[in-house]
């Protein structure tokens, strides 16, 4: 919890004439779920595809456990980070096996080691190894795609997860579930996973910590609980929607993390 | 119909010996076409710039009028088989260059950037995801100026290449629909071999994920 996976100092990004961060600075703690949410053009992808070196910082560092980012091989540094994006990016030509156990192909991992692996990431979301490591991704829906993207991020098994928006394009019913599968695979797993999105719904569903940006700058940080009761000032309050705050039927609105949460409490620590 | 088949069996010795002829001038052209406009076209995917430029400049080549262009490389390399097999590798050039670069080029960026972000290094992306991808459209350009090159080689009679166009020019001058019959069904005959062939193999190279939706 103390500890810092991420951090920026005194970043600065200009596209163009226009600055999208400017001597930006943040840290993002180790082993949690931190959402990256605000209005588009606020500056959060690029922040996301600055710790993988995806888009490189004007001036300023980033700061991978520890060392900065750009002191590393771009490819190397990429290989350790796992990176999940809306399109899902899943190769179409090569199998789900294939698909998950690219990364470990990169690193000159053997094909036994791959293909145990795959085996073990397709159980782990969900899809019966038998049944699916053959399939190509046409043949999946697109909530079982995403799940294999998840899958593929997973398999070097590393200890920073990049999603950016990764369940925007999927159908209401999917995303509810991959949202849950997530929380759940990550009380296991214990990754540090900093998500980009712009669905507040999902950003408290999910979040242990919320960073909530506006204009390339952090206008508020903490739990979803903290945002929720004592947000910092009127943009918290609109960008986390009017109703919910002060309404009577404010308990419906809990996340479901917390709620979660809550319920585990009360059981005792029995669950 | 019996002079046709006494013509044939006459001549078919050296109908076998143009057809010889024929591949060879056709399969060279191809092959060095493939060997430059491939890996051109590979290379200027991303250098959209000097991509155009270029694009434009091979695609001039094909407005010179086959015969006009055999004619051309009679005062820089004379007769024979070697000007012939320039010609038709320049003709064969763009629309394998372009399918090259339209193969590529098309590969859905968000495969792209889902490699990159993996940590694949260019010539990982080109070798594991845009060749495998852009495949089919590569291949259906090598069949189309393989189509192309066999009907053309023809006229490479006109500056003593030799080929199945010798036996059509010859029936030509003598005015004898079956000798000019016995040069063209042969060349008919290879393009629709040729065709089929290259089809097949497409067919086969073409990974199994990919063929849901392979239309080539």
């Amino acid at each position: 919890m103390s500890l810092t996976a991420v951090e920026f100092k005194e970043v600065t990004k200009k596209y163009g004439t226009e600055t999208v961060l400017d001597n930006f600075c943040l840290s993002v703690p180790e082993g949690q779920i931190v959402t990256i949410i605000g209005p588009s053009g606020c500056g959060k992808t690029t922040l996301l595809k600055m710790i993988n070196r995806l888009i490189e910082p004007d001036s300023g560092s980033v700061w991978v456990e520890g060392k900065a980012n750009g002191s590393v091989d771009p490819v190397l540094l990429r290989r350790n980070i796992g990176y999940v994006i809306q399109q899902i990016g899943l190769f179409p030509h090569m199998t789900i096996e294939e698909n998950i156990a690219v990364v470990p192909k990169l690193k000159g991992e053997e094909k036994r080691v791959r293909l145990r692996k795959a085996a073990e990431l397709l159980h782990l979301i969900g899809l019966e190894p038998d049944s699916y490591r053959r399939r190509y991704p046409h043949e999946l829906s697109g909530g079982q795609q995403q799940r294999v993207g998840v899958a593929r991020a997973l398999a070097s098994d590393p200890s920073i997860i990049l999603m950016d928006e990764p369940f925007s394009a999927l159908d209401p019913i999917s995303r509810v579930q991959l949202q849950r599968e997530l929380i759940k695979l990550n009380e296991r797993l214990k990754k540090t996973i900093i998500f980009v999105t712009h669905d507040i719904d999902e950003a408290l569903k999910i979040a242990d910590q919320i960073i909530l940006m506006r204009d390339g700058t952090v206008v508020q940080k903490g739990s979803p609980e903290q945002l929720l009761q004592s947000p910092e000032n009127d943009f918290v309050t609109e960008f986390l929607g009017n109703e919910r705050f002060g309404r009577p039927e404010r308990s419906e609105i809990v996340p479901f993390k917390a709620r979660y949460d809550g319920l585990r409490q009360r059981a005792g620590g029995m669950v | 119909m019996s002079l046709f088949w006494d013509t044939l069996s006459a001549d078919w010795e050296q109908i076998l010996q143009k057809t010889g002829e024929h591949i060879y001038l056709s399969a060279i052209s191809v092959l060095i076409a493939c060997l430059i406009a491939v890996p051109l076209g590979i290379y200027l995917t991303g250098r959209k710039r000097i991509a155009n430029g270029i694009i434009t400049a091979v695609s001039v080549i094909q407005t010179i009028p086959s015969l006009a262009l055999f004619g051309f490389m009679i005062p820089l390399v004379g007769i024979g088989p070697k000007p012939a097999i320039i010609a038709l590798t320049l003709y064969a050039l763009l629309p394998m260059l372009q399918n090259t670069f339209v193969g590529i080029n098309g590969v859905n960026p968000a495969l792209i950037e889902a490699g990159t972000g993996m940590g694949m290094t260019r010539l990982q992306i080109l070798r594991m995801i845009q060749l495998p991808i852009a495949r089919s459209v590569i291949l259906a350009g090598v069949r189309l100026v393989a189509v192309q090159t066999v009907s053309m080689a023809t006229i490479a009679t006109y500056i003593a290449a030799g080929g199945l166009g010798d036996i059509i020019t010859r029936g030509i001058s003598m005015i004898n629909t079956i000798t000019i019959l016995e040069g063209a069904i042969p060349v008919s005959l290879l393009v629709i071999i040729v065709n089929l062939g290259l089809l097949g193999i497409n067919r086969l190279l073409t990974p199994k994920g990919l063929r849901h939706l392979n239309k080539f």
